[in-house]
């Protein structure tokens, strides 16, 4: 009874053991690879939740039924699925369990001696004999030669066995150690990290508490109550545009932040390539924007709403729609606008804005009102006026200044402001990613351009010397040459 | 020079190289074709490279004007735009053709490959033309988040380590093309210029050995804009998963042969599939894809 449960933990063990050395053979580290990079593809061809929701919306509107199986196959998703993460768990397993026990191995090798001569030399690369009258002359030359060489010697009885290039592992090693600690980062960063987006009017503070993002998310494990306390009024934004062309070629965001709240302000600019850094989390400058400023007023002329609405840029020129609400007017009121910051006018295309700075500004607006759906509990867009409840009551163009009269009261278009969108971004693991990618590098450098090689010296009735290149290296033959050369050449001192 | 008259003083070079690279071409057909020689009795020819030497050496040194004159043009293109000139499809091409040239340059002056010529005089004149004709764009300056120094090393980076995989791509097929001849038995005379079949299969993986850790900078700096310009280092964007894809692949060749002895045949199949990735990224993901770097501007 015993005996057979035995063999049982034997066998289990054996298993175990007897898989883990495929995981972590080359074989399979070689395959797994191949197969990481394979499956990198998919999320290349299909659209990505994370990066084009609305494509994967058309997909599911195209053919639901195909959608639905992509979806389980986690082809929107590619690089967070569980078989792609599969895949570099496995690669990175294999890859402590090679390298680990082998930079143990290296560690220990360091200070050790080059391996005895073998006996038959003639069975190694590049093997050749040189005549020689002097033994002991020449055996001291080729030792000079040697360690001039920089290798590594052990003297024997009559014969030099020399190895250089133990580098190369450490680079190798290196490289590989590197790999883990990007790994490590990279893991870091998506469970303990944050990242929030809001938008800012100019002349807007900004607190950071979660209730303060238009949107937040946090990794795994990132405590909510571990936002850096700091606050960040955007005092004057600046854009620059080529006169002919319309492409930006500048932002300046100037921001005053106090950090903590309460502490002096402090001015700090902000630009495209330059993120405001706290730590390991930043502030980056993404995106900008119009918001123009209207009043509304009532039947009675009292004024009920005075101030920007953010509008949504919808071309390279900024043509911007939005929409203004009014709940608390009866019937309430809204409006769906587009601002134009250099309006122009033509028949194909009816109002457009020509140019991305404001030089020219024009409201278009058309009035509804009814009910604007607040209240139904479906959330719904800032940026968009659901007009279900509602009866369009008149459309307008308004240039600076002015005034459209809609019936239930008046609108003015007074002017306008710049808005600026912040992505605040919490990443504790960069750094480690940072230095891994640094590390691997420098590794890989030392590792390919290391050569690591032995050569033999053995001084009897002639010289005889011969090598061996790791993998194969070329650059031996060479060596070996320049060695017979030295060792030829004292021949013809002593004669 | 303002920069309307550095960016035609540009075109006009690119055209002028149009023409360089069309003589070394023809110079190089010539050497191969007209050493061309029907031996005397029996029906077979032969080739004879001594007798077209000139036309060989000719072709060289057009190579060496052209690669001269683009660089002209491509400094002049950047000095246009006030910034390093591959800001989209058409500078990044005519920057590639400039380091692949380059690199048949070193090799030649290296390992005597004038055999190379015909392919890179080719592949430079087909990458050029479709660059002046398709990909031309007018020279602009750069968006802000394309400002940045880390784009320069990352771009540079990238079109170099391109010029030499494509070389590493034209060496392993020419593996495969002169192992195929010498199955069939010993090789032509006017294959006898090439390099054996061992040198051919060493160079390729030095070539790849040499250029593998400047393809991880380029990733690596491209991250680094990335994080500065949009907040995250690494978003698998098409284009990143590419260049991803490529880096895995080289580091797969790099494995099979240092640590499981490929050779050969199939050691240089897996250095043309990992090239390929390479091409696939520049020419589809450019063209077709989309993302955050889509910027070729076509
Ligand atoms: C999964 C487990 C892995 C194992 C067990 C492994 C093991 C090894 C070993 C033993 C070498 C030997 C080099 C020599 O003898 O000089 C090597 C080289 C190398 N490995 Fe890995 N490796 C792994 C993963 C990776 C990964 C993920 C990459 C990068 C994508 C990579 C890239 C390289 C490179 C570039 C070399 C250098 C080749 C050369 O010296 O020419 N390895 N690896």
């Amino acid at each position: 009874m015993t005996n057979t449960e035995n063999s049982i933990d034997i066998g289990v063990v054996g298993l175990l053991r007897w898989a883990w050395r495929q995981l972590t053979s080359m074989r399979t580290a070689l395959i797994l690879l191949m197969l990481l990079g394979v499956a990198a593809i998919p999320g290349s061809l299909f659209p990505q939740r994370s990066q084009e929701p609305q494509k994967v919306d058309q997909y599911f509107a195209n053919d639901p039924t195909l959608a639905h199986w992509m979806d389980r196959l986690r082809l929107f998703n590619v690089y967070a699925s569980p078989w792609f993460s599969a895949i570099y768990l496995l690669l990175f397993i294999s890859l402590i369990g090679c390298v680990l026990p082998r930079t143990f191995t290296h560690l220990r090798a360091i200070g050790k001696k080059p391996p005895l001569t073998p006996k038959n030399l003639d069975r190694m690369e590049g093997h050749r004999i040189i005549a020689s009258a002097d033994a002991a002359a020449s055996f001291e030359l080729a030792r000079k030669w040697l360690k001039k060489n920089r290798y590594r010697l052990r003297i024997q009885d009559g014969s030099i066995s020399a190895e250089k290039g133990y580098l190369r592992e450490t680079g190798n090693l290196m490289f590989h150690l590197s790999l883990i600690l990007i790994l490590v980062g990279v893991a870091l960063g998506s469970l303990f990290g944050m990242k929030g987006e809001t938008i800012l009017n100019v002349g807007d503070r900004f607190i950071n508490t979660p209730t303060s993002y238009d949107t937040i998310t946090y990794g795994k494990f990132q405590g909510q109550g571990t936002l850096i306390p700091f606050a960040l009024t955007a005092t004057d934004f600046a854009a620059k545009y080529d006169p002919i062309t319309g492409q930006p070629t500048d932002y300046t965001l100037t921001t005053s932040v106090e950090n903590p709240i309460g502490s002096t302000p402090k001015k700090i600019i902000i630009k495209v390539n330059k993120p405001l850094t706290y730590g390991s989390t930043k502030i980056y400058l993404q995106a900008n924007g119009y918001s123009p400023i209207v009043t509304i007023r009532d039947k009675t002329g009292a004024v009920v709403f005075n101030g920007p609405t953010i509008f949504l840029p919808q071309d390279a020129d900024l043509t911007s729609v939005g929409a203004i609400k009014e709940p608390d007017m009866t019937p309430q009121i809204g409006f769906i606008g587009t601002f134009l910051p250099t309006a122009q006018m033509n028949m194909k295309r009816g109002g457009f804005s020509s140019y991305p700075e404001v030089l020219n500004p024009e409201l278009l607006l058309s009035a509804w009102k009814g009910n604007l759906g607040l209240d139904s509990g479906t959330p719904q867009s800032v940026y968009q006026l659901n007009t279900a409840a509602m009866k369009e009551i008149g459309i307008k163009a308004l240039l600076l200044g002015d005034t459209y009269n809609f019936g239930e009261g008046s609108i003015t278009f007074t002017g306008w402001k710049s808005w600026v969108n912040l992505q605040i971004v919490e990443d504790p693991g960069k750094m480690y990613a940072l230095f891994g990618a640094i590390f691997a590098i420098l590794g890989l450098l030392i590792s390919l351009f290391t050569r690591q090689r032995r050569i033999w010296v053995r001084v009897g009735s002639d010289i005889e010397i011969a090598g061996l290149a790791k993998n194969g290296i070329p650059g031996l033959d060479k060596e070996l040459d320049d060695l017979a050369r030295a060792l030829s050449g004292s021949k013809e001192e002593q004669k | 020079m303002n920069s309307i008259q550095l960016a035609t003083f540009s075109n006009h070079a690119i055209y002028a190289c149009l023409a360089i690279f069309a003589v070394a071409f023809v110079a190089h057909t010539i050497e191969v074709a007209w050493s061309v020689r029907n031996v005397e009795g029996q029906a077979k020819t032969e080739f004879e490279f001594t007798r077209t030497d000139r036309a060989g050496r000719i072709g060289t040194a057009m190579m060496i004007l052209g690669f001269l004159v683009l660089l002209v043009a491509v400094t002049t293109r950047g000095m246009s735009a006030h910034r390093v000139p591959w800001g989209n499809m058409y500078e990044f091409s005519i920057t590639g053709a400039l380091t692949l040239t380059g690199a048949y340059l070193f090799a030649l002056a290296k390992y005597k490959l004038r055999w190379l010529g015909l392919p890179v005089s080719l592949a430079t004149l087909l990458t050029l033309g479709t660059a002046i004709t398709v990909l031309y764009r007018p020279s602009e300056q750069l968006v802000p988040a394309l400002k940045s120094p880390w784009l320069a090393l990352h771009v540079s980076a990238a079109i170099i380590s391109g010029g030499v995989f494509l070389v590493a791509n034209l060496v392993a097929a020419t593996y495969l093309w002169m192992d195929a001849i010498e199955k069939k038995g010993p090789r032509p005379t006017w294959a006898a210029k090439i390099p054996s079949l061992e040198s051919l299969d060493q160079l390729s993986y030095r070539l790849i050995a040499f250029v593998f850790p400047l393809w991880t900078f380029a990733i690596i700096a491209g991250a680094i804009w990335a994080e500065s310009a949009w907040g995250k280092y690494w978003g698998w964007d098409p284009k990143e998963t590419w260049a991803f894809i490529t880096w895995v692949a080289y580091a797969a060749y790099l494995h099979a042969r240092v640590t499981v002895g490929w050779r050969g045949k199939r050691a240089a199949w897996l250095c043309i599939f990992a090239g390929s990735t390479f091409l696939f990224n520049y020419i589809y993901i450019n063209i077709w894809g989309t993302g955050l770097h889509t910027y070729s501007g076509l």
